[in-house]
């Protein structure tokens, strides 16, 4: 069985764009679910994000800002290329939008953590 | 649900979805500061309309947006496709505005 | 490398055998000067094993028929050279990927153009002999885009590489896709509008993720992924009610 021959930043690009939409889909009814607290009590949504100090939510957070910024990213190239006539296929944006994805999860984590 | 209708709904919920994913992580960022409070959220988002309009549209656009990509995911890495998977989208679109409304109410409405 | 009388560097080949189920051969091949793999394939068939099945014709990279995959990428053969993709003199060769396999390193070339004529990859003519020629301005902005992407000779390479066409089996693919976009530019064609709708339905130019595989491929350097987005573009003007006569 061949396996296609994948080794170039279009592709990984397309992973990671598909890896974080399908996390961070996953997720979102969990943020609905916990920001639905606030219905009990102020009290009952305090205690939720107070438990969420602990190191592992951080980084659990950290994930999904990272996520939220490379989906942004790379959805952003795929729709500048589907909607500008460009002959090429923009690799540089690539490497900005992973870029991007670094800085604003070190920004977070430095602040957070 | 023609391909053209389901990919045209889903750049245009990207598109609005850009600008709010934007805000969104900038006051993430510039709220992470320490810990997160509730009061932190609460006390800016409490009985107003504009929160209510910003978190409301995000809803609804994520509950449009997150299904349609699912389902392509779904479609090319499984057996699974045809229309017991576009019912299983809808109803996943109709938890997401569900519980998402839920969250906006909760946040924004006044105890 | 070679040199004649004298002993020879060899390389160590892994053939495909057999159909969908099958098992690698492997052969040791002398290693020559400018060799492709071509030449390796053809060299294994007249002196080791005459009943490997493979294809080629023009062995100089206008048909695209010797299409295989060598070392994992899909790639013209007589246009590969030895010295320039095996590792340690190895190579491991293949039938294209994404088509059935009828023998060795022959792909049943069928359900590819099925794709093409399911995306109306076929002009529609509507002047006879008799009538004047038409008159197409090669500077337009529809001919520049059919231009582009008007050199391809349906090698395969390009769907071989596609992984939409790997999950998905009623995309049709970046080639058919491909063809069909010079036709929604071509000011000829009878049925621009018919050819719109068949790239654009299911299994059409929205399943495409722009991974740019087939543009990383093709030996011609045309860029299916720039004339998929052309048609979703176009898709959009048309629900609209723009663009097409």
């Amino acid at each position: 069985m061949n396996r296609p021959a994948r080794n170039h930043p279009g592709f990984w690009a397309f992973v990671a764009h598909r890896v974080s939409g399908v996390a961070l889909v996953l997720f979102l009814p969990l943020h609905f679910l916990a920001l639905g607290l606030a219905l009990e009590s102020d009290a009952a949504l305090e205690g939720f994000l107070a438990a969420t100090e602990h190191p592992a939510f951080v980084i659990g957070e950290w994930g999904l800002v990272t996520f939220l910024t490379i989906h942004l990213a790379a959805g952003t190239r795929v729709m500048l290329l589907e909607l500008l006539p460009w002959r090429d296929t923009r690799k540089g944006l690539i490497a900005f939008g992973a870029v991007l994805a670094v800085v604003v999860g070190a920004v977070f984590l430095v602040r957070a953590g | 649900m023609t391909p053209v209708w389901l990919f045209l709904a889903q750049r245009l919920t990207a598109l609005i979805l850009a600008p709010l994913v934007i805000a969104h992580l900038a006051m993430i960022l510039i709220v992470a500061d320490g810990g997160l409070t509730a009061a932190e959220i609460l006390d800016r988002t409490r009985g107003s309309v504009g929160w209510g309009l910003f978190y409301g549209t995000f809803v609804l656009a994520a509950a449009i947006h997150g299904p349609i990509g699912l389902r392509n995911v779904i479609q090319e890495h499984t057996p699974w496709r045809g229309r017991s998977l576009d019912a299983a989208m809808l109803v996943l679109g109709g938890l997401l505005v569900t519980l998402g409304g839920r969250a906006v109410v909760a946040v924004v409405g006044q105890p | 490398m070679g040199e004649p009388g004298g002993a020879r560097e060899t390389l160590t080949v892994e053939v495909w055998r057999g159909g969908e189920a099958g098992r690698f051969e492997t052969y040791d091949v002398p290693q020559g000067a400018n060799q492709t793999v071509l030449d390796v394939v053809t060299w294994i068939q007249r002196h080791a094993e005459p009943a490997l099945a493979y294809r080629f014709a023009c062995r100089v990279g206008v048909c695209g028929s010797c299409a295989m995959t060598v070392n994992g990428r899909p790639r013209w053969t007589c246009r590969t050279h030895v010295s320039r993709v095996a590792r340690g003199r190895r190579l491991r060769i293949e039938p294209l990927r994404n088509l059935p396999r009828i023998k060795d390193l022959a792909v049943d070339m069928t359900p590819f153009f099925e794709k093409w004529q399911r995306a109306q990859g076929r002009f529609t003519p509507t002047r006879t002999r008799a009538e004047p020629m038409a008159v197409v301005r090669p500077e337009s902005a529809p001919r520049r885009a059919a231009d582009a992407g008007i050199e391809c000779i349906n090698c395969g390479v390009c769907h071989a590489a596609c992984d939409v066409v790997g999950w998905d089996p009623d995309y049709l693919g970046p080639a058919s896709l491909n063809r069909a976009w010079t036709l929604v530019n071509d000011v000829r064609d009878g049925d621009r509008h018919g050819v719109l709708k068949a790239a654009s339905a299911g299994g059409g130019c929205h399943s495409c993720h722009t991974h740019g595989s087939c543009v990383e491929h093709c030996p011609v350097g045309i860029n299916p992924t720039a004339g998929i987005a052309g048609l979703k573009r176009q898709s959009l003007l048309d629900l609209v009610g723009g663009g097409l006569p």
